[in-house]
């Protein structure tokens, strides 16, 4: 497999599928970006069955001086494989759920969800820091489209609000970006990881870093566009941007503002716990109180990426590999939560919760689904949500145990707003003549949903699957930021108990 | 230094001027019916002018031998890629304005004309090395370009924009002249080497005063806040291919010119004049976006947008480096590519009866009833916006690079972050065109000549503009190699 150009084949694919798809009418439009995405799934397989797990930190490497100033390099470790393998996981039950939704315009719309796929995968695997920066950006464009021309009636304000909002992040990151490859002389990415950076100039670029990849996150409080581009974006533009987008957030974490900035990343950790306590508790409640029922995911969203920041800035290999995990989790669980959403939309052309109820009756298939995803948003142990929200915690337990304990209300309060939709939604009396009329679901329904529930039992029950690719890649990590990691509250001393008779004289000490 | 070999330099100008006065003699015998020739020969005259200023370019001319008529005039590397940007945007305005004044049956022999003594004086601009030589430039182009902002006699706006060009222009004329004289009566010399030699050791108030004037004249030129308030006027008045050649040309040659005066006569007191470059930078950024918000009429909008654009290349020379003033030239290099673009698509923009839409609601939907049309009209937005894959972004990369790395932080932050402000409006347009119910008014054809140019400007500026990242930035370098070696 080496030297096959597998990454530049994988964002060919969609680019050239995008641009044929433009000149397409609706139904070969339809066929082509399912072939297009699908072939990409291919690829994605055979990217990771080639992956070398424990082998060389970066593989599939590719290079070529095409501009000036920055390089056309290619690269995947780990952690950029498995979020490469999310991007085009998700793309084909996109272009699915949109089969019969998209009326009008499909082949832009399909040629604008292909461009966002290829963008997608040009940002995991960017090797040089302006192409990243460039593919970053760039998905703001087909965003911005998706939003504004499909999405529903107060879309052009959503647009507005989340073009300028990431792209005022986005420029303060570019200033940091220019400043950095100035001072080290090189933009490559894993050169960069490794070059210590003046810790007061740290400071700065960490502040410019945070200033996107917070929006983008997003985290509490630049996070408002989310909810307002939600509700509004169609339900496979919801599903990519819960699904993907919004892990480039934490890609950015994980891939630059850790590694690059480690003494500056230690220096405002308390802020990013601050921000991500508020986040859990304060957008758990107004969840709580939505009755839109997109706009509840939407803030759930935003706390359960609250526990991905506090599991980064745990600082250690626990706290990393549960945010990644919920990372892809989330991607699965919520993407399949904005789809189980879009499916009743699609039926009953209304978000509000309460024109539902009681669908257990008449949509028992359904009903199924929708649990098994809300347990997987929840936590439930056995599903996907479990294991990286555990691992999140327990890494932050280690380093505050009150960022431990009030990040852990997330459990609590996902529990109550998500099993308080679902009991509204699929329990209770049939309150509404047309929703107890609504069919069941069909086979192009159970086939993206059931797609979406097999990894995330998957990765609830066997996760090591998920663990293996990125465990070196978390411990390189672990071991770049070990220098600047702040002390722990807790120290727990498990697995080294002291002596019995220490434990009886502290004991008489302290009487 | 002898006659022949100053003569020499000069070919591109001798040219380009007898051509112009031979025309001149057929337009005064053929009249309008000869315009169509007239324009193809200037057409032509333009290419082979390209033609002979680019060996200059691409063997890096500099020094002595590139300096003719004892010091006056300097046909190096730098004049030559300036002027190639001049005549290539005055060789589109000819090939784009035909169908135009046809419309309003007013293509007159004179408007090739026209264009070419403009060009001439702006291809002076640029190859100034003495204050005269500036100024008889600067005239030529001036007097050319009132006299096109007011072609079409019968439209009133047409003779609004001419009078209010004319007007300020002359007051600004005035004020750069005033600026000269200070310079000259405290450096004693008119010649940009004899200025520089006379401030390396320090400025005195009195040609501090100078400086100042003169900067104040230029940015009149160029647009530059505070001196900006003709441009939405003259730009919305002028004739839309006329609108075209002030958006590119003058530009270049107005940032040429001020990059001359200050980087070779005053290269050696750059902390005296970077203030007021930073400030003109930043102002003219911030009131180019907030301007532009409030505007429907789509030519009014890249007035405001040019005003916006001049303010990023000037973050360029507010570093003082070689670095920066290489960012400028790549920046304008892109800029003119999308004021081409831009104002070819505008001039495609025609209702059923051929009449041209200009307001920006009456776009809506464009991108259903003329997706290609309406694609490449976004392309332009994004690209004005800097939002990458698009190859305006390349534009204000280079110069914040340059800007950050002369450690100019400030400058480069608050500088970025207003250009967020500037996006609203762009996506502005696209949302007309893209989101809004479809007002199909836009039907009229356009000939193929539009549709040619609109290809490759729009081929240009797109995400393939990349390829040619690397031969860009050498050729800059090569010529801004040159205008700093010119001392």
């Amino acid at each position: 497999m080496s030297g096959f150009p597998i990454l530049s084949l994988m964002l060919l694919v969609p680019l050239a599928a995008a641009l044929v798809c433009l000149y397409l009418d609706a139904k070969s439009a339809r066929v082509l970006a399912l072939a297009a995405t699908l072939a990409n799934l291919a690829l994605g397989v055979v990217l990771w069955l080639n992956f070398d797990v424990g082998g060389a930190q970066w593989q599939f490497q590719e290079s070529h001086e095409l501009f000036a100033g920055f390089k056309y390099a290619l690269g995947i470790d780990g952690i950029a494989l498995l979020l490469i393998m999310l991007s085009v996981f998700l793309m084909p039950v996109c272009i699915g759920a949109s089969w019969k939704s998209v009326e009008k315009r499909v082949g832009e719309y399909m040629a604008a969800f292909l461009l966002v796929e290829m963008l997608m995968i040009g940002v995991f695997a960017a090797q040089d820091l302006f192409l990243f920066y460039i593919f970053f950006e760039a998905g703001l464009i087909p965003m911005y489209l998706i939003i504004g021309i499909w999405g529903g009636a107060d879309r052009i304000y959503a647009s507005y609000k989340f073009f300028l909002y990431t792209l005022l992040g986005s420029v303060l990151m570019l200033i940091a970006m220019l400043w950095m490859v100035n001072v080290s002389g090189t933009t490559d990415i894993p050169t960069l990881m490794a070059y210590d950076f003046d810790p007061q100039a740290q400071t700065w670029l960490w502040l410019a870093f945070f200033a996107s990849f917070a929006v983008k996150m997003p985290m509490w409080p630049v996070h408002t566009w989310l909810p307002a581009a939600h509700v509004q974006a169609p339900t496979a533009g919801s599903v990519i941007l819960a699904g993907v987008l919004l892990k480039m957030g934490g890609y950015g974490f994980i891939r630059f503002s850790l590694p690059m900035f480690p003494e500056a990343s230690a220096q405002f950790a308390p802020l990013i716990w601050g921000l991500s306590m508020t986040a859990v508790v304060v957008t758990s409640l107004i969840a709580l109180v939505q009755d839109d029922m997109k706009k509840l995911i939407a803030y759930s969203s935003v706390a359960h990426m609250a526990i991905v920041t506090v599991g980064l800035f745990a600082f250690n290999a626990q706290g990393l590999e549960g945010s990644m995990l919920v990372m892809l989790s989330h991607g699965l669980v919520s993407g399949a939560l904005f789809l189980c959403v879009g499916i009743i939309y699609d039926r009953l052309h209304t978000r509000e919760i309460a024109r539902y109820g009681g669908l257990a009756i008449n949509m028992p298939r359904y009903a199924l689904f929708f649990l098994l995803f809300t347990m997987a948003s929840i936590g439930l142990p056995g599903t996907s949500g479990f294991v990286g929200e555990f691992l999140s915690l327990a890494g932050a337990y280690q380093v505050s145990s009150w960022v431990g304990l009030i990040s852990t209300t997330s459990i609590i309060l996902g529990a109550a707003y998500m099993l308080y939709l679902y009991r509204r939604v699929v329990f209770g009396p049939q309150k509404n003549a047309d929703a107890a009329a609504m069919p069941d679901l069909d086979a192009r329904e159970i086939l993206m949903v059931v797609a979406l529930a097999i990894p995330v039992l998957w990765m609830g029950i066997y996760p090591e699957s998920f663990m293996a690719p990125m465990r070196a890649d978390i411990a390189a990590l672990e071991a770049r930021i070990a220098r600047a990691a702040p002390e722990g509250d807790a120290k727990p001393t498990a697995g080294n108990p002291k002596p019995a008779h220490e434990e009886v004289s502290a004991h008489g000490g302290a009487h | 230094m002898d006659w022949s070999q100053s003569l020499r330099l000069i070919a591109p100008e001798e040219t380009i001027t007898v051509a112009g006065l031979v025309l001149l003699l057929v337009a005064a015998w053929g009249g309008d019916k000869a315009s169509r020739l007239i324009s193809i020969v200037s057409v032509a005259t333009l290419v082979a002018a390209m033609a002979l200023v680019a060996p200059a370019l691409c063997g890096g001319a500099m020094g002595p031998e590139t300096s003719a008529f004892f010091g006056q005039f300097r046909a190096d590397a730098f004049a030559s890629y300036a002027k190639i940007l001049i005549y290539g945007s005055a060789a589109v305005t000819l090939v784009l304005a035909p169908s135009y004044f046809e419309r309003y049956d007013s293509m007159r022999a004179e408007f090739p004309l026209l264009v070419l003594f403009a060009t001439v004086g702006m291809g002076m601009m640029v190859s100034a090395a003495d204050l005269l030589t500036l100024y008889i430039g600067l005239e030529m182009m001036s007097l050319s370009s009132y006299v096109l902002a007011a072609i079409l006699r019968s439209d009133g706006r047409s003779a609004e924009a001419g009078l209010k060009y004319f007007v300020l222009g002359a007051l600004a004329s005035g004020i750069l002249l005033f600026g000269m004289s200070l310079t000259y009566g405290f450096a004693g010399t008119t010649s940009f080497a004899g200025i520089n030699a006379s401030v390396s050791e320090g400025l005195s108030n009195g040609a501090l005063f100078g400086i100042v004037f003169m900067l104040a004249g230029l940015a009149f030129k160029i647009s530059a806040v505070p001196f900006h308030m003709w441009t939405p006027d003259v730009y919305e008045g002028a004739p839309t291919p006329v609108t075209t050649f002030f958006a590119t040309a003058p530009k270049v040659a107005g940032l040429g010119l001020i990059m001359r005066v200050l980087l070779d006569a005053f290269g050696e007191q750059a902390a005296a004049w970077q203030q007021i470059i930073l400030f003109v930078a930043l102002a003219s950024i911030v009131v180019g976006a907030l301007g532009a918000i409030g505007q429907s009429n789509i030519k009014r909008l890249m007035a405001y947008s040019s005003i916006n654009n001049v303010g990023f290349i000037l973050v360029g020379l507010a570093t003082a480096t070689q670095a920066g003033a290489s960012g400028m030239l790549i920046y304008v290099t892109i800029y003119v590519a999308m004021s081409i673009a831009g104002f070819t698509a505008i001039l495609m923009l025609k209702d059923e009866n051929g009449n041209y839409v200009e307001d920006i609601p009456k776009l809506a939907g464009l991108s259903r009833t003329r997706p290609g049309l309406a694609l490449a009209l976004a392309t332009v937005m994004f690209s004005l916006a800097g939002i990458p894959p698009l190859f305006g972004f390349w534009g204000k990369f280079v110069v914040f690079q340059a800007a950050v790395q002369a450690d100019m932080l400030a400058l480069a932050f608050i500088g970025i972050a207003a250009s967020v402000i500037g996006a609203f409006y762009y996506l502005k347009v696209v949302k007309v065109m893209y989101f809004d119910e479809p007002a199909d008014v836009v039907k009229g054809e356009s000939d193929i000549w539009h549709k040619l140019i609109l290809v490759v400007a729009c081929a240009f500026i797109s995400p393939l503009g990349y390829l040619l990242t690397s031969w860009l930035g050498e050729t800059a370098n090569t010529a801004t190699t040159a205008l700093f070696a010119a001392l």
